[in-house]
């Protein structure tokens, strides 16, 4: 059966064989830059484009309809006008900064990508605190954002960037706790282990009630640290025009722009492995039958299909939901999630310990 | 590279800083350039600067004659460009003592009620806009199409139907207008309910709305709010029941008025708005009655001296047309008391002490016109 | 009140004021000096209670320029015209901003349109024109050879 990892496993023999072992890991360095930034370039074009088609399928419109059959190359015009179009950088502002920033945010969006684990054995860094690893690069970006509102010197993009910093520091606290549910209920950061110890079954599933409040507070939490509607309040066009990014044009725009999208791929994809199982096909307890008829499916295609529903579940909110306002934002955080976060935390050990899941 | 003069200033001595929001600005629906003081998230000071789409349509009026300058008022308010016509030929029609045809009337009042249902529609999709869901926009627009379709029929027109002139409606309806409208407030009925499944009950637009941007009924009185605005405040204006003009004391609806005052109860009240000019339509599309659409006038309109004042309930208030002759052609000096220029100066007072996007909320909810403000 | 009644009432308290014959609403003339007692009264007294102010404008007569105040009472539901004439040269009247205060940007626009100098008026600036403009457009003498479209 065709699978990736027995690819990634030949590619790596080959190399070790062929050249000096330093060699050969510059080499599979260079493999996996160039794969990131094709999956980044990938990530942009299609999610932009399924964005577009979301919103106009919700909207009574047809989306973009003229570039390409059913407008698909849309996004490649748009990329191809952002990349020449005049990056501007205005007077007064703080030139390093300025230019930094967007360059931060999006690393910081591809170091994430590191631990995620896209198939079976196709994973970029299986390092054991996977988990821990994800939360604490995430916040980073943060950085950048206030660094882009800063360094601005506008009035929007100072007030865009002070929001982001309350909301994604508020929320970065329930999004590690419904992570950490999923921690408690494997045993393990690991994120191999994490998806192994769904073989029989998704912790959405087999977690009982805490993993489903834990998934809710999860996709909650995401949508908020991707600065998504109806958290969108750093961007909040009908506010602050376009928040910490009013003064960036070009490709630094689409720097931001890109980072957004693929940030959301990211916490999808972190979605999908914590509670629907990663690559892990729909196994339901010891069914044999039936699991072996669901491992058909590549597991590229499992993964990538419950990421990209999460990512369309997060677009669906963001096409329905007016935007809140800043202290109805931290509100709903300090209020409501973060001490159902906190008891959940505590339901979810006395279960774990207990062994009350499946 | 760090230089004082590069960091954002605040005002001297406090923590406040001065930031413009417009005149291009995705809130503010056009030219109205506000000059916020805020204090971190919370707004001190409102201040409108308007005036950059002003056309002096006053001034232009004094040199047209008073079949002409029933045109230049469409550019008005143009989302409601039938009422402010409607309230210049009646006050044509008041000053020359021009009795109207019954049938012209009837379609006068028909064009109104449309005109409002299509203008609060664009109103409920931009208020969901503001308040940051962009999908009620494309609905509303929806229905919108339907009614400006309908207008074009009869009137040749979209936008800026210039339909009134002294006397009467410029055309009759169009042979389809009744069977058109009656299918328009069928498929209607059915949308305004998905309006409220889709925002009204929506939790997150209900917080954003309640208890923000309060007016007390004596201030909706001293800022001269009027229309929706300060019938939510409890203040009972609508022109069409205390100053009815055509054939609005035969009809048989409802002043809805709303005590609590704030955002919401005029998202709530616009609605209701709505559905009321529904029952007006539907009252009145049977009945329209055999007979001339426009009565006979001279070719060259004279007002007599004197002033003349007439008003019209249009979706945004008490829209007032102020003329005053000297027994001319053309009307020596004319004034528009449009609603929103009165309701505007109520928004510093709502504003204070809310957060910015409350700002934007309840400018959302004061329907505001800019070029019905500037005129 | 019915207007016969509202006239005779005004009559009995102001003999000096002249109301004028005719017309749609009951008209009175104040002279300028005494209109921000007016305002007060009209506003304060339980038989008029005009606590809204719908229209304020101004005509220039060329000769002289008269502000027109077009009062309601909602809980009597009877309205009035208030007339000020005005000097030309030296417009000036008391600001009733802080009567009804929607008269604040009414005011305003009428003092960059007209001319008008309101006194004690809160924030007397100008709201529709540019700040540096020069002239009065509403005022019948006004010129704008360049702008201005003669028919």
């Amino acid at each position: 059966m065709f699978s990736l990892e027995d690819i990634t496993q030949s590619v790596h023999n080959w190399l070790y064989e062929t050249m000096h072992p330093t060699l050969a890991l510059m080499v599979e360095f260079a493999i996996i830059g160039v794969l990131v930034i094709a999956l980044f370039a990938f990530l942009g074009l299609v999610l932009v484009m399924m964005e577009r088609k979301v919103s106009s399928w919700m909207q009574l419109r047809l989306g973009p309809n003229r570039i390409g059959p059913w407008g698909w190359f849309q996004t490649v015009a748009d990329t191809v006008k952002l990349i020449v179009k005049e990056g501007m950088t205005p007077n007064n502002v703080d030139r390093l900064l300025f230019n930094l920033a967007p360059i931060l945010v999006i690393i910081v969006s591809m170091v994430i990508m590191a631990p995620i684990m896209f198939a079976k054995g196709f994973q970029i860094w299986d390092i054991n605190i996977g988990v821990l690893f994800v939360s604490a690069v995430s916040s980073l970006s943060i950085i950048g954002i206030l660094m882009a509102g800063w360094a601005s010197n506008n009035k929007y993009s100072l007030l865009g960037a002070m929001r982001s910093g309350a909301q994604i520091v508020s929320y970065e606290l329930s999004a590690g706790l419904s992570m950490l549910t999923i921690v408690v209920l494997t045993g393990s950061l690991k994120m191999s282990d994490i998806i192994q110890a769904q073989e029989t079954g998704w912790w959405l599933f087999k977690g009982h009630i805490p993993a489903i409040i834990a998934f809710v507070i999860f996709i909650i939490a995401a949508t908020a640290e991707t600065n998504r509607a109806p958290f969108d309040l750093a961007e909040a066009e009908s506010e602050l025009t376009a928040g910490f990014h009013t003064e960036y044009s070009g490709m630094k725009f689409a720097l931001f722009f890109l980072a957004e999208y693929v940030n959301i791929f990211v916490v999808c994809a972190i979605g999908a492995t914590l509670f629907l199982g990663g690559w892990m096909p729909f196994h339901v307890g010891n069914w044999e039958q039936f699991n072996h008829i669901m491992d058909y499916i590549p597991t590229s295609i499992w993964f990538f299909g419950k990421t990209f529903f999460l990512i369309f579940v997060i677009m669906w909110f963001r096409w329905t939901f007016p935007r809140l306002r800043i202290d109805q934002l931290l509100n709903l955080e300090w209020k409501y999630l973060l001490p159902i976060s906190i008891f959940n935390i505590l339901l979810v050990t006395v279960i774990a310990l207990a062994g009350w899941h499946f | 590279m760090y230089r004082e003069t590069d960091i954002i200033q605040t005002i001297p001595g406090t923590d406040e800083m001065v930031i413009n929001v417009g005149p291009q600005h995705p809130s503010t629906h056009g030219v109205l350039h506000l000059v916020l003081t805020i204090n971190g998230e919370i707004v001190k000071k409102v201040e409108p600067h308007i005036g950059y789409i002003h056309r002096s349509i006053e001034k232009m009026c004094e040199s047209l004659t008073y079949r002409q300058f029933i045109y230049s008022t469409s550019r008005m308010d143009y989302l409601a460009a039938h009422t402010n016509n409607h309230a210049c030929a009646m006050c044509v029609e008041q000053g020359m003592g021009i009795e109207v045809p019954l049938r012209a009337q009837y379609i006068r009042v028909l064009m109104d009620e449309l005109t409002r249902i299509a203008s609060h529609c664009l109103w409920w999709g931009s208020i969901a806009m503001d308040c940051g869901a962009v999908t009620p926009f494309f609905l509303a627009f929806r229905e919108r199409e339907m009614i400006n379709t309908i207008m074009e029929e009869t009137c040749g027109a979209r936008l800026t139907m210039n339909y009134n002139v002294p006397g009467g409606v410029m055309a009759d309806i169009h042979p389809t207008f009744q069977q058109s409208v009656k299918d328009f407030v069928r498929h209607f009925r059915s949308k305004i309910d998905e309006y409220d499944e889709l925002v009204t009950g929506n939790i997150i637009f209900q917080s954003r709305l309640k208890g923000v941007g309060k007016l007390s009924k004596e201030d909706a009185i001293s800022y001269g709010c009027t229309g929706p605005t300060a019938r939510a405040s409890g203040v009972s204006c609508d022109v069409r029941k205390h100053f009815p003009y055509e054939i609005y004391n035969q009809i048989d609806f409802k002043e809805i008025t709303h005590t609590a005052g704030d955002s919401y109860a005029r998202y709530l009240m616009r609605l209701a708005e709505m559905r009321e000019s529904m029952n007006i339509i539907e009252q009145l599309i049977d009945n329209i009655p055999e007979g001339d659409y426009l009565a006979k006038t001279k070719a060259v309109l004279k007002l007599p001296k004197g002033e003349f004042y007439s008003r019209v309930e249009t979706p945004r208030g008490e829209l007032g047309v102020y003329i005053v002759s000297e027994g001319g052609t053309t009307p020596y000096r004319i004034k528009f008391r449009s609603p929103g220029f009165s309701n505007l100066s109520a928004l510093d007072h709502m504003t204070r002490g809310h957060k910015i996007g409350d700002l934007v909320a309840i400018m959302g909810t004061l329907d505001l016109v800019i070029p019905d403000i500037d005129r | 009140m019915t207007r016969e009644d509202l006239q005779q009432d005004l009559t009995g308290r102001f003999p000096d004021f002249t109301f004028e014959e005719g017309g749609q609403f009951l008209t009175m003339h104040v002279p300028a000096a005494q209109w921000s007692n007016i305002a007060y009264f009209l506003r304060d007294t339980p038989e008029m209670q005009f606590d809204f102010l719908f229209c304020l404008t101004c005509v220039d007569w060329l000769k002289h320029l008269t502000m027109v105040y077009h009062l309601r009472s909602y809980t009597h539901k009877h309205e009035l015209v208030v007339k000020c004439q005005l000097d030309r040269d030296n417009a000036e009247i008391a600001s009733a901003a802080y009567i009804w205060r929607t008269a604040e940007f009414h005011e305003r626009e009428v003092f960059e349109l007209f001319g008008v100098n309101f006194l004690q008026h809160p924030d007397l600036r100008k709201l529709i024109l540019p700040d540096d403009w020069v002239g009065y457009p509403l005022r019948k003498d006004y010129d704008d050879p360049i702008n201005m479209i003669k028919l």
